[in-house]
């Protein structure tokens, strides 16, 4: 009887501990409310800055810690003074942690699929992203079924078949028809997934070309930390680039003596028209970077000493997703997505998908990359370009340019 | 100290001045014994990871609040966080050392070299590595590394910062950001020397399965971690050299001016002279290394695990064939699958169609693994040991990052994904976490057999909650960062309208790495009290019945006095029926287990059917236990 009040004394101890620890910390907490009430003019800002704090406060929870460990060892000690098997039975805690661990786990993902997945890209503004888009439905909802159900059976099996002295395992060593299914289960719906997944790539990059609907070439270069955008001018063909070529006043190195390249048109966005497929030619100038259009479901990387190319229909002009996503303020953008340098992070530009008629109207107002410092360079006639009449000024220049987009398109 | 001194079974006594005459510096520093080798990775490993947190830490504190200043970091940093913050080219030093310390140093060497080292030899009954000299160097060729690694932090210029994955032009040309510099020098000959220890571990791995297995220890006896770590060994062996090459290919070009990996290049306007390259063939060479080394992390983690499943569920792993094939399975596979990782870097759109067939066939024998870790625990009799929870732990993170796979392993879906944070958060669960799972797994389940001590159950408890809810609490959310086109490796996301919306989520990820960071306090204090201070384990704490378990407590080099146990059965014999304990050794004879003997384990040998046969109608009873 006396042991036994003995043992009852020790756990209250062990209670009284860890009332007084919350009693002072919520006594010390109300002090601090109540100096802040009386003092108000004590800045806390510096001390929320301080490592010290922060340290005096991990320590402080590592003693609370500390105290509930070692009120678990004095309860377990007492249990087993008294002749009682087992203080805390661990093997049930940790089976209901895993069953409570299931059920909010659970209900977290949804949260996260409802609340986060609703911050995501609007629907793919490109006809090539729509089936992406296709595609990525189908593989979430056969990942969704398979995560949910082998995590309920993981934990599920973690919670019913915790350890217990009068239970023995069932010794299960092999099954090999279970096994075979879940081999070839997996390999079947992979299969789809594959073939799928084949198609659309093929779709995206085997492109044949429809001579009635010939693509529209826009050149993006990319640099430390900037992109560069080329449109190919009236004769509707990017011109040859030399790296060898680049100046100050060539900086992308563009090789004029290619008729092709004297009309080529600098431009500050990409405007594109909707509807009308995008051949996108893709270079570097000094380290890898990623041209990264996630609207359209674009990414391609851009390779020093190397083109490549995306090519890509939009769907929806900016002023349609702009009533889509109820954001006046949206724009389309593309970045860098591969890793280049310190200004990484901040390399964009605005892509403006706008109507036919609005393109061409945007088009006509774009000055060429040909200037006459770089005419001189080259030794070509400063006044009569090829392509345009007069050069005297860039008014005119684009004037000319116009006329000439007008008659190529007739 | 004599390796000779191995064959000479019985002038073993367990006090160290014996005829050894071992010194401080040959027990200790170097020691030449797969136990203290397996140590020395171990802490070392530790040391590394805590290392490589503390990075993360500072990178997420950059992330949660890029516009505050912390002037603790200016103190630590100096000129790398001027007014508090850290700078843009230190946050990709930080994000690039991180993954080379994590990947390289933690999970490949603290893992594979900690339990290759240690359970080779004790679980398939050997008296110590094929080269314990071989042994020794690959660990201080792995020191050597770290070391080198680490003092790239000392230099003006500072660490490599072109990613853990270095691509050049970036890791090439010298201009094109600080860390490009000697850092990047320092990072080539650390990872040299790396390869030279892998090399040297993974050949000493291999021949000492191949040649030194204990009698009766056939290749299907061995426990599932040591085919793991043979696999591993030989994807090692065979995908390491490729890394060399090419790192011995980056070393030209930045240092000797030659011109593999470039060409057509223009700082500005400065014209470099490099002609011919391809910046594509090192990601081609570093991927072949690059992809197989996923596995190389992962394996030995799934072999730990499956051993620690089998043990604390009481149960037989189900499917044990199944569970070699399947890693067979993915050594092979894990060749062929390298081009996933560069579906929209250029490469022929022809090529990403044969990846992805290949990437996705590799999901069969993962999800094979899965199953069968399922169907282990289905009616077993599960104690939660916290080897146990950590193992449970590996299978959720393995479900969990192994199903984002099938949306990069894609390559039409990759388009929009790749180098989103969707890949951060893919591989943070399936090789990160769940890897580093499997060694903490290892480390509560083997800490008696290499310090002869018990850690701290309830601290182990409390380590496993905090660490399985805060790793999912940091990447889950992250996936939907990436679908939503937020681009890895960003310094900060205020310079984009849309990326705003992420900004609180990245507090709240900035918080769960604190609280996850904070719980390894839990463990270190664990690990390092326990050594000295910890329980004295009894020889089987787990009950377990591989061989390790039969040699004693306390350490003697050649591991058993007299002669090495024989094996007779396979390690999985737990709750076998009308067997009185829950669990067999594999030292134990089928002749004293006749009352639970079953047909199959004589592997049609005849004469001892028949001896069963026999022994079973003398006494009918038996057949009715279990």
């Amino acid at each position: 009887m006396s042991l036994r009040k003995f043992i009852t004394n020790k756990t209250t101890a062990a209670l009284a501990v860890l009332l007084t620890v919350f009693a002072n910390t919520s006594v010390f907490a109300q002090d601090a409310a109540a100096g802040a009430a009386a003092a108000p003019k004590v800045d806390m800002g510096e001390v929320y800055k301080s490592v010290i704090f922060y340290i005096l406060i991990f320590l402080a929870v590592c003693l609370f810690i500390a105290i509930i460990g070692k009120s678990i060892r004095v309860y377990e000690l007492s249990r087993e003074a008294q002749g009682k098997p087992v203080g805390i039975n661990w093997n049930r805690v940790h089976a209901s942690l895993f069953a409570l661990f299931l059920v909010l786990g659970l209900y977290g993902v949804y949260w996260e699929y409802t609340v986060h997945g609703a911050m995501l890209l609007p629907d793919a503004a490109s006809e090539h992203g729509k089936k992406i888009d296709e595609m990525f439905n189908l593989t979430l909802i056969i990942t969704t079924i398979v995560f949910v159900v082998t995590h309920i059976l993981l934990f599920g099996f973690s919670y019913i078949y915790k350890y217990s002295a009068k239970r023995k395992a069932y010794y299960y060593p092999h099954n090999n028809t279970i096994e075979k299914i879940w081999t070839i289960v997996p390999a079947l719906v992979l299969t789809v997934l594959v073939l799928m997944g084949f198609l659309t790539w093929r779709s995206i990059f085997f492109k044949v070309e429809d001579p009635n609907n010939k693509p529209l070439q826009i050149e993006v270069t990319s640099e430390q930390f900037k992109w560069s955008i080329r449109y190919p001018g009236a004769d509707g063909v990017v011109g040859t680039k030399n790296y060898k070529l680049t100046t100050a006043a060539n900086p992308l190195g563009i090789d004029f003596k290619d008729l092709n390249s004297r009309d080529d048109e600098m431009a500050d966005e990409m405007v594109i028209p909707v509807g009308k497929p995008v051949k996108l030619i893709l270079t570097s100038k000094d380290v890898i970077h990623s041209f990264y259009m996630p609207h359209f479901r674009v990414q391609l990387n851009t390779v020093p000493g190397m083109r490549t190319y995306f090519e890509f229909t939009p769907t929806k002009t900016t002023a349609e997703m702009q009533q889509e996503t109820n954001d006046p303020n949206f724009k389309y953008l593309f970045f860098c997505a591969k890793i280049c340098g310190s200004g990484h992070y901040n390399m964009q530009k605005v892509v403006r998908v706008v109507s036919e008629a609005d393109y061409k109207a945007w088009i006509a107002e774009q000055k060429t990359y040909l200037n006459d410092d770089l005419r001189k360079q080259f030794n070509l006639p400063v006044a009569p370009a090829p392509v345009k009449a007069e050069a005297d000024s860039a008014a005119t220049d684009s004037a000319a340019v116009k006329t000439n987009q007008m008659a190529l398109n007739k | 100290m004599s390796t000779i001194a191995l064959h000479d079974e019985h002038n073993h006594d367990h006090a160290d001045h014996g005829h050894h005459k071992e010194t401080l510096i040959s027990k200790y520093i170097f020691s030449m014994d797969h136990k203290m080798i397996a140590k020395q990775f171990l802490i070392t490993g530790i040391i590394m990871a805590v290392i490589a947190m503390g990075l993360s830490i500072l990178f997420r504190i950059q992330l949660a609040w890029p516009d505050k200043s912390f002037p603790f970091l200016e103190t630590f940093l100096g000129k790398w966080a001027e007014g508090g913050r850290i700078k843009s080219d230190f946050y990709l030093a930080l994000v690039t050392i991180h993954g080379t310390i994590m990947v390289f140093f933690v999970l490949t060497a603290g893992l594979s070299g900690t339990f290759s080292n240690l359970l080779i030899p004790l679980q398939i009954g050997a008296r110590d590595m094929a080269s314990p000299f071989l042994n020794m160097l690959s660990y201080w060729f792995f020191f050597m590394a770290c070391v080198i690694m680490m003092s790239s932090f000392f230099i003006q210029t500072g660490p490599a910062s072109g990613g853990w994955t270095v691509y050049p032009p970036l890791s090439v040309v010298a201009k094109a950001m600080p860390g490009s510099g000697l850092g990047m020098t320092l990072w080539l000959i650390s990872m040299v020397l790396f390869v030279a220890s892998s090399l040297m571990g993974g050949i000493n791995y291999v021949s000492t399965i191949l040649n030194m297995r204990t009698k009766g220890m056939d290749l299907w006896k061995m426990p599932l971690p040591i085919w793991a770590f043979f696999l591993t060994a030989i994807l090692g062996i065979l995908s390491f050299p490729v890394l060399v090459a090419g790192v011995v290919l980056m070393i030209f070009d930045r240092s000797f001016g030659t011109s593999f990996y470039l060409s057509d290049i223009v700082m500005g306007t400065d014209i470099l002279p490099n002609e011919g390259g391809s910046p594509i063939l090192w990601q081609h060479l570093f991927w072949f290394l690059g992809h197989p080394e996923v596995y190389i992390v992962i394996m030995p983690a799934l072999g730990i695990s499956s051993e620690v499943i089998s043990v604390n569920s009481r149960k037989p792993i189900f499917g044990y064939h199944a569970m070699v094939y399947s890693l067979i399975g993915i050594t092979v596979l894990s060749f062929i699958v390298w081009g996933h990782h560069m579906f929209v870097t250029g490469m022929n759109p022809l090529l990403g169609g044969v990846f992805m067939i290949t990437t996705l066939i590799i999901a069969v024998p993962s999800a094979v693994k899965t199953f069968n870790y399922l169907a282990t625990l289905w009616r077993g009799n599960i104690r939660f040991t916290p080897a146990m929870l950590f193992a449970i732990g590996l299978v959720s993170f393995f479900i969990s990052g192994g199903l984002t796979g099938i949306f990069l392993g894609n390559a039409s879906l990759d388009i929009n994904l790749h180098d989103t944070y969707f890949v951060v958060a893919h591989f943070h669960l399936v090789m990160g976490s769940a890897a580093i799972f499997g060694m903490l797994a290892g480390v509560y389940h083997w800490f008696p057999k290499m310090f002869g001590k018990m850690m701290n159950a309830k601290l182990g408890y409390l380590h496993f909650w905090l660490t399985f809810i805060a790793a999912y609490l940091v990447f889950f959310p992250l996936h939907f960062l990436g679908l939503d086109g937020v681009p890895r490796r960003y310094y900060a996301f205020t310079e984009f309208e849309f990326m705003k919306k992420w900004l609180t989520v990245n507090v709240f990820v900035t918080w769960a790495a604190i609280m996850a960071a904070l719980a390894q306090v839990a463990f270190l204090f664990n690990f390092f009290y326990s050594i000295f201070k910890g329980k004295v384990s009894p020889q089987n704490p787990w009950e377990a019945n591989t061989l390790e378990w039969t040699a004693p407590v306390e350490h003697l080099h050649g591991n058993w006095p007299g002669e090495i146990p024989t094996v007779y059965r396979w390690p999985y014999d737990y709750s076998k029926p009308g067997h009185d304990a829950d669990f067999i050794p594999q030292t134990v004879p089928f002749s004293q287990t006749m009352s639970s003997n079953l047909p199959h384990d004589f592997e049609g040998n005849a004469e001892a059917e028949k001896i069963q046969q026999e022994w079973e109608l003398a006494n009918p009873v038996a057949e009715n236990k279990g």
